[in-house]
């Protein structure tokens, strides 16, 4: 297959960034959208080019690493994937593909297509957890969990941090990801005793980085494991909570 | 040098209690006084991290990620063992251990062995309470299944997520220490030399990977939890940035690096489809409980695989192995593969694959259960192939996974450098010549939750104001070395990319160094990689500059440690005159093709001292000392 590609390139934080034209040739359907990245990059060194800087590490989905926005979508266009496990038979040959950063105020761009999503773990500092130190366990089949809230909570634990929805999001808000969170640790029994303050804690956090939520639900459309905006509903519902019996 | 392996005195099941019992002791109020430095954030580094935050250490952690929850401990699948004994199948800390010694074809330490079967419990406690949401019956209890190399059901999942889930315990727990204060954390920072003052660990020097800065810190102890290297063989499962820099920067200020020739080619990944191939993906081993591996009778069968009657497929793992059948252990496994595709009896285009077929598990149990089990893994393979492994059985075939060998560490967790402890994949301590499936992560967090904690203050005790300044020359120094190796690679500006380097030594070592070695093949390898290693020096191509995000840069420095770690273990395999485990000497076999372990001469430990740049490294033994367990010809059949 061939491509051609306009990829977004900026040397650092501080100067300004533009579009870059390459042509991407002669690609694999079976190559992955990194993989295709790295030919163009292999190319671009042998021409004494600093190659296309974008995050990326397991290349299987789970880590986190990767994500850019392709023609505009976040993770580009499949749904339900990360950028890595977007496969370039999802192209057609000689197809044009606009390649940009996470677009968010939030994750301003280090370089390249590599931003600082930092202010994501902060959200996690302010109340992500259960406070319990190693070694002060109870025995782990005392406390059985019905299967369906176990699954439930497993649909939102599966969120990898990459950051999709709020790149997607018109607002640049990290609803669906704070809420993720907050629904996986506040449906198990484990996570009650800090049900509350977790959620006025971690919200308080996340305004302060980032936009709010407006119900567009673009988030749940690029979210590499489809989690659902169900859980920001929750998260709603227990922040209400939380502020009456505050 | 002196290795100590320190087993406590006792019965092999009382030994960690007696250890703990007489380890010295910090006072709580001391705690805060001491500086402790992580590298890695793994399920190892992850946990030590947040566990000795929560004792009151002052800790500062580093990682090359963006956060600490993107470590390759993240893409673990299949799940964790624990002899909990829940499914009432016959299974006990023993057994578990006795498992894990067997599955390291005896090549492992008993008293590091046992100690992690007694953990294993403690383990799935603590996740549990940190909320990791682990598989569960109707009933609410723990649900359990079977991996490689056993007979019982002892393994813990979260769907195919098992690694992340127990990393996300790890990681928010490890947040949770951050926004209290008690470790400070260090994002995308790659440490690059180790500093030893006057023979102890004190101190890393690490590059900013943002502002290119290189920085020393200094601390009263250094804990490696950087992983393993299989990323040297360029195409495996490990994340692209899985690298051995740190512990071969640790090796090379005189830690010594035990059995590097001990690494896991797993059984089940998808096959390699073209050359623009940056990594391999695996298929969790847990697929093995349910699918049947297979290959036509017939060599050079090219018919579709349903068009192959039953009568014409060789189901070799259940007929060469009937009571383990398809839960072969991993190295069993992937040898029988090479071999069925040696005959010519492999498939798919490139005829190195085997079919791991589902049929039969979806006529007997139904789609739907098929697709609670493993649906995620059935996505992620459609994905990747464009097949649906609901209509037709999956490609597979093995690529390289997991590192058995790392650096030496006592019973302690401690290398052979004071106060230099070495946790997770990266040492080399628990599972002998093949790891079981399941196994890497129960180490990291025994490591990380349970043990070093606890042996780390045994150390530092005696350290109490013994702290180092930053301004001291072996600091100034390393900076200057770290600089100067960034500097020439650099400045080499030749024809060539990293990665095509990389790539060529990874088919060297993957082609003499990987599943089958022989005395031959590893003295050519060895001339190979030393010729490559001189021409990568001269002619490697490193675009940009030093002082900015530079992602060829990384990887340079990253592929050089490469070249000289692929060397030793090359050596380290030459030397190693037997089969055991992972390492497949084609010199020593059994008359069906096992493995041929030479107890009389090799029932040791290889640690490999470095003694400079062009001299030979110089092996010490650490005899392996078997008191509980009898040692046997592995069988499986």
């Amino acid at each position: 297959m061939n491509l051609t590609l306009h990829v977004w390139r900026q040397k650092s934080r501080d100067t300004n960034g533009s579009f870059a034209t390459y042509q991407a040739s002669g690609i694999s359907p079976d190559a992955s959208f990194l993989e295709m990245l790295d030919v163009v990059n292999e190319e671009l060194i042998a021409k004494g080019e600093e190659p296309i800087h974008f995050e990326h590490d397991c290349r299987e989905g789970i880590c986190g690493s990767c994500g850019m926005m392709i023609n505009g979508t976040a993770h580009g266009p499949m749904g339900g994937t990360a950028t890595c496990q977007l496969h370039m038979r999802h192209f057609n040959d000689g197809d044009e593909v606009w390649v940009e950063p996470w677009r968010a105020r939030a994750f301003p761009v280090i370089k390249d297509l590599i931003v600082d999503r930092s202010p994501l773990d902060k959200i996690i500092q302010a109340g992500g957890f259960i406070s319990v130190n190693t070694g002060s366990a109870v025995e782990a089949n005392t406390l059985p969990i019905p299967k369906p809230v176990q699954e439930r909570a497993m649909d939102a634990a599966e969120c990898i941090q990459c950051g999709a929805c709020v790149a997607q999001c018109p607002n640049g808000a990290a609803q669906l990801f704070t809420a993720a969170k907050i629904s996986h640790l506040g449906l198990l029994p484990q996570g009650q005793p800090e049900r509350y303050e977790r959620v006025l804690k971690m919200v308080e956090v996340m305004e302060e980085h980032f936009g709010s939520c407006t119900l567009f639900r673009e988030c749940e459309a690029v979210c590499p494991k489809e989690i659902s905006t169900e859980f920001i509903t929750r998260m709603n519902k227990d922040y209400l909570t939380a502020q009456v019996k505050r | 040098m002196q290795l100590e392996s320190k087993i406590p005195p006792g019965p092999i099941d009382k030994k960690w209690e007696y250890a703990k019992s007489h380890y010295k002791l910090v006072n709580p109020a001391n705690k805060r006084k001491y500086d402790i430095i992580v590298v890695g954030a793994g399920l190892a580094g992850a946990s030590a991290a947040a566990s000795l935050g929560e004792l009151g250490y002052n800790v500062k952690c580093f990682v090359y990620h963006d956060s600490p929850r993107r470590a390759h401990s993240i893409a673990a699948q299949g799940g964790i063992n624990a002899a909990k004994n829940y499914r009432n199948d016959g299974d006990s800390v023993y057994r578990l251990f006795y498992d894990t010694i067997k599955g390291g074809d005896y090549r492992s330490r008993e008293g590091n062995v046992h100690r992690l079967a007694e953990l294993s419990v403690n383990i799935i406690d603590q996740a549990v309470a940190q909320g990791v949401p682990f598989a569960r019956e109707y009933g609410g209890a723990l649900e359990n299944r079977s991996f490689g190399g056993v007979q019982v059901s002892r393994t813990f999942f979260a769907r195919g997520q098992t690694g992340q889930q127990l990393l996300l315990g790890a990681f928010q727990a490890l947040e949770r220490q951050i926004a209290l204060g008690t470790v400070k954390q260090f994002n995308r920072h790659e440490m690059l030399d180790l500093v030893v003052v006057d023979g102890q660990a004190k101190g890393i020097i690490t590059r900013d990977l943002i502002t290119g800065r290189i920085e020393a810190h200094a601390a009263d102890a250094v804990v490696l939890g950087t992983g393993g290297y299989v990323n040297v063989f360029y195409l495996s499962t490990n994340a692209k940035a899985s690298n051995a820099t740190a512990i071969w920067r640790a090796h090379k200020r005189g830690a010594a690096m035990a059995n590097p020739c001990y690494t896991q080619i797993h059984p089940t990944c998808i096959p390699q489809s073209g050359d623009f191939q940056s990594k391999l993906t695996l298929m969790s081993e847990s697929l093995r409980n349910d699918g049947r591996i297979w290959v036509p009778k017939q060599q050079g069968d090219k018919r579709p695989p349903q068009q192959i009657p039953e009568s014409e497929r060789d189901y070799y793992l259940e007929r060469k192995y009937p009571s383990f059948g398809n839960l072969a252990p991993r190295d069993i496994a992937s040898r029988a593969a090479k071999e069925a595709c040696d005959e010519g009896k492999g498939i798919g285009a490139s005829g190195r694959g085997v079919y791991l077929d589902f049929a039969d598990a979806i006529k007997r149990l139904g789609r739907p259960v098929i697709e609670e089990r493993y649906g995620n893994l059935f996505e992620m393979y459609h994905d990747i192939t464009a097949e649906d492994p609901y209509e037709a059985p999956m490609r597979i075939y093995p690529a390289p996974h997991y590192s058995m060998g790392g650096l030496w560490v006592d019973y302690n967790l401690m290398s052979n450098v004071p106060g230099l402890y070495v946790i997770g994949e990266a040492n080399f301590s628990d599972h002998g010549a093949n790891r079981l499936g399941a196994s890497a992560l129960m180490q990291g967090l025994a490591d990380g939750y349970f043990v070093l904690p606890v042996t780390i203050g045994d150390y530092l005790a005696g350290q109490l104001g013994k702290k180092v300044a930053l301004d001291r020359p072996e600091f100034t120094n390393a900076i200057a070395d770290v600089k100067d190796r960034v500097g020439k690679l650099l400045s080499a500006k030749g024809t060539r990319s990293v990665d095509s380097y990389h790539k060529e030594l990874g088919s060297i070592m993957w082609e003499y160094c990987g599943m089958a070695r022989s005395a031959d093949g590893l003295k050519k390898a060895l001339g190979m990689i030393r010729d490559l290693r001189q021409q990568y020096w001269r002619d490697v191509r490193v675009t940009g500059e030093g002082e900015e995000p530079n992602q060829s840069l990384e990887k340079a420095g990253r592929v050089a440690d490469f070249f000289e770690l692929a060397e030793l273990m090359c050596i380290d395999a030459l030397h190693r005159e037997e089969s055991a485990g992972g390492h497949f000497r084609v010199e020593y076999q059994t008359p069906d093709g096992e493995a041929q372990r030479n107890d009389d001469e090799f029932l040791y430990v290889g640690a490999w001292e470095y003694k400079g740049e062009g001299n030979e490294p110089v092996l010490h033994k650490e005899m392996l000392v078997y008191e509980e367990v009898k040692l046997a010809t592995r069988s499986y059949k």
